[in-house]
């Protein structure tokens, strides 16, 4: 028999596979009625939102911030782009979860929050941060400065992609440094800046569930606040989990045609979509067949 | 001679780090002048054209281009650095045209043309349009304005890089090597254009491989050499009876 170690380890992970499956489905603990029951309750549902709409703002705050501490840190002034540089060192260097528990209590550090001319009249409003700072502001700070700082580095590396001559030409026409980025090298960055940001999207989905230690409802501190009353933890674990995979796995696929649009001009022969690979497969002689080498077929 | 010199230059100096690539360097252009500077790779010609729009700052000696500083404001004695949007305002009367094109890949022919204009002098975009769409057309690519640089060959690209300088109404053109990075049967249609600019009364100032174009355009040839200027004069001397040992050895290795 040929490939006989194929064989093998496909028995292995048939037997694996088989005995966690069999195991899922008769373990009468994992609840899937309940499981079922609860995975378009109102609640979840609305806690769903929540984390898309936290996804995006954040996102949307994190890119803004990293677009200008990276031009920031580009900066031919030292104290501006050391600034940036403290700035992506603090950030980057402590847990998000601390700084969310930071923003949480920022109250306890700023009582008021005074806005002013420093000196001249330092407080011309004047606000109560328990007020103000909402559990959905501390969320938005906490994962938006956080990811800011991820972003500078990212934005920096498509900068730094853009050939020198770019620059030189824009700045031999006469434009000014801001133009030049704004105009001329930004736009060109961005097939180097969109694969790691949709990374960075997916990512950020996921890490609003940290959230819900501040006690914002969520996805996962609905599905928490469902369980504290029904003691049905793992269904509900299960009903959080089943919503961030499908979510994760919408965005790929979005990031999947992205990438590949962005790569459009860099590699001549994109491979197949998986789209693609299916209708060849179901439409024989829509293509011409790959060759195979002798016995070494699929 | 009372006319302002378009580029004057007195003992340029310039390093890079230890490597010193301007050695007192001084030429005079005068308006509607075509200089070509030619000489061996390294032998800091093109920083020198670099100095003139100030891409590289000079270390040492006097550069002026149309009787103002490069780069520097001048009261009394002292000599002030110009402020970056002050440098940017002198570089937009200044074209340049580089080796290696740097066309806007994410534009197109037109826009790449209309960026400076619109961006830079802020002239209004339905005029921009129609005077890139005259200078795409004068350089030959009336039927290229929507093509982006990855679909025009090497010397359609230069030719749309010559017509992005124009765009500004430069009162001097500098011209990096224009021709070197391209296919040889692709060179003639850019040395056209160059040469039908020189017609016009354009003030070039032209680094070039090209020994033909510099025997038939150019005013004066300048030969340089390890940072410093070793010949000058009018294309007849210097190409045709070259006084100097290291000019005649290196016009018999590219003749």
């Amino acid at each position: 028999m040929r490939h006989y170690g194929r064989w093998v380890a496909a028995f292995v992970v048939f037997l694996i596979a088989g005995s966690l499956v069999r195991s899922v489905v008769t373990n009468d603990r994992f609840e899937w009625g309940v499981v079922g029951d609860f995975l378009f309750d109102r609640r979840v549902l609305d806690g769903l939102v929540l984390t898309l709409e936290l996804t995006v703002c954040a996102m949307i705050a994190g890119v803004v911030i990293g677009i200008v501490l990276a031009i920031m840190r580009l900066s031919p002034n030292p104290l501006v782009s050391g600034a940036s540089g403290f700035y992506i060192w603090l950030f980057r260097g402590t847990p998000v979860l601390v700084q969310l528990l930071f923003w949480n209590f920022i109250a306890a550090l700023y009582p008021t929050i005074d806005l002013g001319i420093p000196f001249l009249a330092p407080d011309l409003i004047s606000l109560n941060a328990n007020t103000v700072i909402t559990p959905f502001i501390v969320a938005l700070l906490g994962l938006g400065l956080n990811e800011g700082a991820y972003m500078a580095e990212i934005v920096r590396a498509g900068v730094l992609s853009v050939p020198e001559g770019q620059t030189q030409a824009a700045q031999a026409l006469g434009m000014s440094r801001l133009q030049t980025m704004r105009r001329i090298v930004l736009p060109q960055a961005m097939r180097v800046i969109i694969p790691p940001t949709g990374n960075e999207t997916i990512s950020m989905l996921k890490t609003t569930s940290l959230v819900s230690v501040i006690a914002y409802a969520e996805l996962l501190y609905a599905s928490q606040l469902i369980y504290s009353e029904n003691y049905r933890t793992i269904p509900l674990l299960i009903v959080a989990s089943i919503w961030y995979l499908i979510m994760t796995t919408i965005l790929s696929i979005g990031q999947y045609y992205l990438e590949r649009r962005y790569g459009r001009g860099h590699s001549r022969n994109l491979p197949k979509t998986p789209f693609q690979k299916l209708k060849s497969v179901l439409v024989p002689g829509h293509e011409r067949p790959a060759i195979t080498p002798e016995g070494g077929g699929l | 001679m009372s006319v302002t010199p378009m580029v004057e230059a007195e003992l340029v100096c310039k390093h890079f780090g230890r490597n010193e690539v301007l050695r007192g360097v001084s030429l005079t252009v005068q308006p509607g002048e075509v200089m070509c500077i030619i000489g061996p790779s390294g032998s800091g010609k093109s920083t020198m054209l670099r100095c003139v729009n100030h891409l590289e700052q000079v270390d040492a000696g006097r550069l002026s281009v149309d009787g103002q500083l490069v780069g520097y404001r001048q009261e009394g004695d002292k000599l002030y650095e110009l402020r970056e949007n002050e440098v940017a305002q002198k570089r937009a009367d200044i074209g340049m045209v580089f080796q290696h094109f740097n066309l806007f890949g994410h534009m197109t022919a037109l826009q790449n043309v209309c960026e400076a204009p619109v961006q830079v002098k802020r002239i209004p975009k339905k005029q921009a349009r129609e005077t890139a769409t005259a200078l795409l057309n004068q350089v030959g690519l009336g039927d290229k304005l929507d093509a982006y640089p990855s679909q025009l060959s090497g010397g359609q690209q230069q030719r749309v890089a010559i017509a992005r300088a124009l765009a500004m109404r430069p009162k001097l053109m500098l011209f990096d090597e224009p021709t070197s990075a391209l296919d040889p049967e692709l060179v003639g249609d850019v040395l056209n254009v160059m040469r039908e600019l020189a017609r016009e009364g354009m003030t070039m100032l032209v680094v070039t491989h090209e020994m033909g174009f510099a025997r038939e355009v150019a005013d004066t040839v300048v030969f340089m050499d390890g940072g410093v200027i070793v010949e000058s004069g009018s294309p007849a001397q210097v190409l045709g009876n070259p006084q100097e040992a290291r000019t005649r050895d290196f016009l018999s290795r590219v003749l």
